[in-house]
């Protein structure tokens, strides 16, 4: 890539270790279109190669670049230095927030995927497959609703950006209670009281304080606000006798 | 917290929008040209009406500030189980016998 000469190089504060860490101090060459994930790795190629972190498609797909940067939870392949820093040059990375460090800005996400699991977070076809295909219009509105959702790449950036995750350690968080909705409004899904009574119990969808920061950060501009809403309009239908 | 729990502090929640409302109106309509324990008296001493608003209001509080106290308590604090439930309970009812008894105060002749 093109180094731009006429710049003074990026400060960059990285954090190192586990959950009792230090943060070590980085310059990095500032270059044109350069993004976070680029300054990371050219700390591990050119100056530390101990500096754990994680990447795979470097194209907003995959969901496993996603770090704490400048105090934001962000995905660091689409995020380019020049928006983040504005006229300055400090870059502080940390790993992301409300999960487990394995080491330097790599996080443990096992209890975030439990808990997709926890929320029935996948497709149930039922003991009896369905004998033909399902015809499901795209205009129908659980289609919809279930569209809007859909193209969550299980980032973690909610999860670390999410309050309620921070106070209470078994809340769903905003990723599974939002995958969680996709399926309560897929119609071929054959386990939706499951379903409900996995997200309505106490550290679930209930549990939401619409601090909205999950809608504010996600990198796919989805709102799994208005996901854990739609869950909690379906529970109260549920409890007050009507269908889901 | 449980559906019931979530309904009943929603459903609380709009009934407190209107008592409250209603509460703060007749404060600032009562204490206009001075507030003596005489021109309160007056006023709600046999008010059927005052005392269902108050009645209502008292029973609102008593279910909607105890659910949310013990979500309060279950995010900021690591008291669960049957104990934080029972602690909660008791909490309305005192809420309860409390405000009803101001309100019958006011209301008796």
């Amino acid at each position: 890539m093109i180094q731009r000469q006429n710049d003074k190089p990026l400060r960059v504060e990285v954090w190192r270790g586990t959950a009792n860490g230090h943060f070590q101090r980085f310059d990095v060459p500032r270059r044109e279109n350069q993004t976070v994930l680029d300054v990371v790795t050219e700390i591990q190629r050119a100056q530390d190669a101990t500096l754990s972190y994680r990447f795979a498609c470097r194209v907003g797909m995959c969901g496993s670049c996603a770090m704490v940067v400048n105090g934001r939870p962000r995905w660091t392949c689409r995020t380019r230095v020049a928006a983040v820093v504005g006229d300055g040059d400090a870059l502080k990375l940390e790993p992301l927030r409300n999960f487990t460090v394995v080491k330097d800005l790599a996080v443990d996400m096992v209890a975030f995927f439990d808990k997709w699991r926890d929320a029935k977070g996948y497709f149930e076809s039922g003991p009896q497959p369905a004998e033909d295909f399902a015809v499901v219009p795209p205009a129908s509105p659980q289609r919809q609703a279930a569209n809007e959702g859909i193209e969550c790449i299980g980032c973690g950036v909610c999860y670390s950006a999410c309050d309620v995750v921070a106070w209470d350690k078994d809340y769903l968080g905003p990723s599974a209670l939002n995958r969680a909705w996709t399926l309560v409004n897929d119609v071929r899904d054959q386990a939706q009281a499951a379903r409900m009574q996995a997200v309505s119990q106490g550290s679930g969808c209930l549990a939401c304080h619409t601090h909205m920061s999950c809608t504010n950060f996600c990198p796919k501009h989805i709102a799994p606000t208005y996901a854990i809403a739609g869950l909690k309009r379906a529970m109260m239908r549920r409890a007050l006798g009507g269908e889901a | 917290m449980s559906a019931k729990l979530f309904i009943a502090q929603r459903l609380s929640a709009f009934v407190l929008a209107f008592a409250v409302a209603i509460h703060l109106a007749t404060i600032l309509y009562a204490v206009r040209g001075g507030l003596t324990a005489a021109e309160v008296l007056g006023r709600t001493r046999g008010n059927g009406i005052f005392l269902a608003i108050y009645v209502v209001f008292v029973i609102a509080v008593a279910v909607h500030a105890p659910i949310g106290l013990r979500n309060v308590l279950r995010e900021w604090t690591a008291w669960r189980g049957r104990s934080l439930d029972v602690a909660l309970a008791l909490f309305a009812l005192l809420l309860l016998a409390l405000g009803l008894r101001a309100a019958f105060a006011v209301y008796a002749v």
